[in-house]
């Protein structure tokens, strides 16, 4: 059996206190050495942070803002920054304390380490509070005093409608390229961005470039200039002219650029908008891209929009043969559905919608037969040349007619009016051009995702009202409805706060 | 440098230092000044009991003939040829036993035992080879340093037959030999010394023994010693 020694620990009295403790390289007992030395001396136990109620950011000095949530790492990151002493000992842990979150106090538990004597250690543990105090940040006071923008983004579409802008907007929204706007102004034929930097009016411009045909033209106004620093203070406009061509709008482009186009068809529709203006023959389904330095070169108006759509009656569709992508070129028998009862006047149509053409279903089209056109480019086509009908897209009355309420709804911008009041007609169109907007949407899966739907509770309350009311059972059977999938959750923040409290009293009771 | 029959101080101090020892021991005992190899650090370079006194080779013979001169004829003084010449910090000594460093000269061991007359251990204290720095001994009791263990106190006492305590000088400080001064009645100690350290130095060397317990425990045992 080996020998064990037994170990007993030697003890020694405290070299001040006499206390018996066992030896330690100080021969002092933990309470002498706190109260000869506090290695906490030098770090303040109070600080101030600052904290800007609006944005809901704190303060990291000297200038940065950052949003951090109570006791998050990042936010004990900046109060560890506001200590001082902290860089001459060793921070060995730091925790939150729980503070009620309106205190506005935020309490900090360090422990700490540093040598005090030779080959001594000393670990503490102490807290630390700081106070909370609101101060608001540079971002937030530049939107707060309206007028101090440093730079300014005019988009501009010089057409008798909103529909781009209804578009624009919500492509903005899910890109949230407005979020360094300072403010944001309605105005005619377009909206104002304000922006409390350049560099953000840049990036605006740049997000509309990529998105969208345009043309943009920078200047400057000079504010004021110090002449021996040499600094100077401007303010910065860009006016960005979008096209004024928009989908399903009828173009007859001018004989030179539809010679440099491929030769083709001078008479046609614009069937997309992307990054350049994609239009198309309907006689023969042949495309054409117009990049947006030609369109400028040598810019022309629509020669009709969807103002002027007028709604036709299918009687035949007789297939032609080419085919592009989900294009089907057809001869299409239509009747006008105004005349319905009236005359038996039918017409002949060439077009590209075959795919989705039905007899018995309803169409949009131009009627160019009885309109009236003031267009240089269009007085120079031979006139029995002509169609008398150019069909653009399906239409579905019946639909309509059923379903009054939507499921889906849409997010808008923060906008601040013109200072006039629309009159009440503008007020109308305005309206009228949301619908329009809307079931453009609705008719278009493409078109809808490119942008964020958001669920509706209110809507899909009418809209089953409006069922049980409607004993049509009639509906085009190929209605693109708008899926659930497609649509985001709502986050609603300026709900009225009543009925909510409401729903949380009856929780509460029940439970 | 504190025995029982004579005291060295070191030369070039302030004369108000020295009169302490002085106002304490001069009529008790001689004190002689002097320095040790040109040094003013004699207890460390030098060792010594009442019955000698060791000094290290780097002394000189006028140092030497000094030394002779003033201490008492009953005090032998012999030069030690020791590579370990800081002889206070290697040897830890009363008037009966010595603890050295344990890689110290067998020779020196021998002269050691023989100027001296003690029993010579190599010994260490709480792993420390330097046993003349890390306590200090007189017949009545010993001071060792704070960290050393239960067992090798034990160890240590019963080589020495007297009582040990682990303790500490001048605020905590574990280099005992350096900060304390003992002899069988009194004891010098650093400025910085704690009255608990003081209190721990008194009780362990018996310097306050005049209680009447103790007077009469003392007493006893002398009686029976005697009538034995």
């Amino acid at each position: 059996m080996e020998y064990r020694p037994e170990l007993t620990q030697q003890q020694i009295l405290c070299c001040s206190c006499g206390t018996t403790i066992p030896p330690n390289p100080t021969n002092m007992c933990i309470n002498c050495i706190r109260n000869q030395v506090d290695i906490t001396e030098g770090i303040p136990k109070h600080a101030t942070i600052c904290f800007c109620r609006n944005c809901e950011r704190y303060l990291q000095p000297p200038m940065l803002w950052v949003a951090c949530q109570l006791e998050s790492r990042e936010l004990l990151a900046l109060c560890l920054k506001k200590l001082k002493g902290l860089n001459k000992v060793r921070l060995v842990d730091a925790g939150f304390i729980w503070t009620e979150p309106h205190s506005k106090r935020i309490k900090l538990k360090l422990t700490i380490q540093k040598e005090v004597f030779t080959s001594t250690i000393l670990q503490q543990i102490f807290e630390v509070e700081f106070v909370v105090s609101h101060q608001q940040c540079d971002d937030c006071a530049k939107v707060m005093a309206q007028n101090t923008w440093k730079a300014m983004v005019q988009v501009r579409q010089k057409v008798d409608h909103k529909r781009t802008f209804l578009y624009l907007e919500q492509l903005i929204i899910k890109h949230s390229a407005h979020k360094d706007t300072i403010n944001i102004k309605e105005c005619k034929d377009g909206i104002d961005f304000y922006y409390g930097s350049r560099s953000h009016a840049l990036k605006m411009v740049e997000f509309l470039t990529a998105i969208t045909p345009l043309k943009s033209k920078a200047s400057e106004q000079l504010i004021s200039t110090d002449i021996h620093s040499g600094t100077s203070n401007y303010k910065f406009s860009y006016s960005v002219e979008l096209v004024p061509i928009c989908k399903d709008d009828l173009i007859c482009l001018p004989p030179k650029v539809a010679k440099a186009m491929g030769n083709i068809s001078p008479l046609v529709i614009c069937y997309r908008i992307g990054n350049s203006i994609h239009v198309m023959d309907v006689n023969t389904l042949a495309v054409a891209e117009i990049s947006t330095q030609t369109y400028w070169r040598t810019p022309f108006q629509a020669l009709a929009s969807v103002k002027q759509l007028q709604e036709y009656y299918v009687l035949d569709v007789e297939p032609c043969g080419p085919v592009r992508g989900k294009y089907v070129l057809a001869d299409i028998q239509v009747a006008r559905s105004g005349d319905f009862g009236r005359n038996d006047t039918t017409f002949f149509a060439r077009s590209h919608l075959g795919g989705i053409l039905n007899p018995g279903d309803s169409v949009m089209g131009y009627d160019i037969a009885s309109s009236n056109f003031n267009n240089d480019a269009f007085d120079g086509l031979h006139r029995g040349s002509l169609p008398d009908v150019i069909l653009i897209k399906k239409a579905y009355p019946a639909h309509r007619k059923r379903n009054k309420g939507r499921n889906w709804e849409l997010r808008q911008l923060q906008k601040e009016e013109e200072e006039m009041a629309p009159r009440k007609q503008d007020q109308e169109r305005i309206e009228q051009d949301y619908e329009m907007f809307l079931r453009d949407l609705e008719e278009d899966p493409e078109l809808r995702a490119t942008i964020n739907l958001y669920k509706s509770d209110k809507a899909k309350k009418e809209a089953d009202h409006a069922m049980t009311e409607d004993e049509s059972d009639y509906e085009e059977e190929d209605f693109p409805e708008v899926q659930l999938d497609e649509l985001l959750d709502n986050l609603k923040l300026d709900d009225g706060p009543d009925g909510e409290f409401e729903d949380d009293d009856e929780d509460m009771m029940m439970d | 440098m504190l025995t029982n029959s004579y005291c060295l101080v070191a030369i070039g101090g302030s004369e108000n230092f020295y009169s302490v020892f002085e106002a304490e021991l001069k009529d008790v005992i001689p004190i002689v000044h002097t320095s040790i190899a040109g040094t003013r650090i004699i207890g460390r370079l030098c060792v010594g009991n009442r019955h000698g006194l060791l000094v290290p080779s780097t002394t000189t013979d006028q140092e030497l003939q000094h030394l002779r001169n003033s201490l008492p004829d009953s005090v032998a003084i012999q030069r030690v040829e020791e590579r370990l010449s800081a002889l206070g910090n290697v040897i830890a000594c009363n008037d009966y036993v010595a603890l050295v460093h344990p890689d110290i000269d067998r020779e020196t061991e021998e002269i050691i035992a023989d100027v001296l007359k003690v029993e010579v251990f190599r010994q260490t204290i709480a792993h420390n080879v330097l046993v003349g720095s890390y306590c200090a001994l007189s017949n009545q009791g010993g001071l060792v340093h704070p960290q050393t263990s239960i067992q090798d106190q034990d160890e240590l006492s019963t080589l020495l037959q007297v009582p040990l305590v682990a303790g500490t000088v001048n605020r905590g400080s574990d280099v005992i030999g350096a900060g304390l001064l003992v002899n069988d009645w009194c004891a010098f100690a650093g400025l910085d010394t704690t009255s608990t350290e003081l209190s721990v130095i008194e009780s362990i060397f018996r310097l306050q023994d005049n209680g009447p317990s103790a007077i009469v425990e003392d007493m006893r045992d002398s009686l029976v010693d005697s009538m034995v």
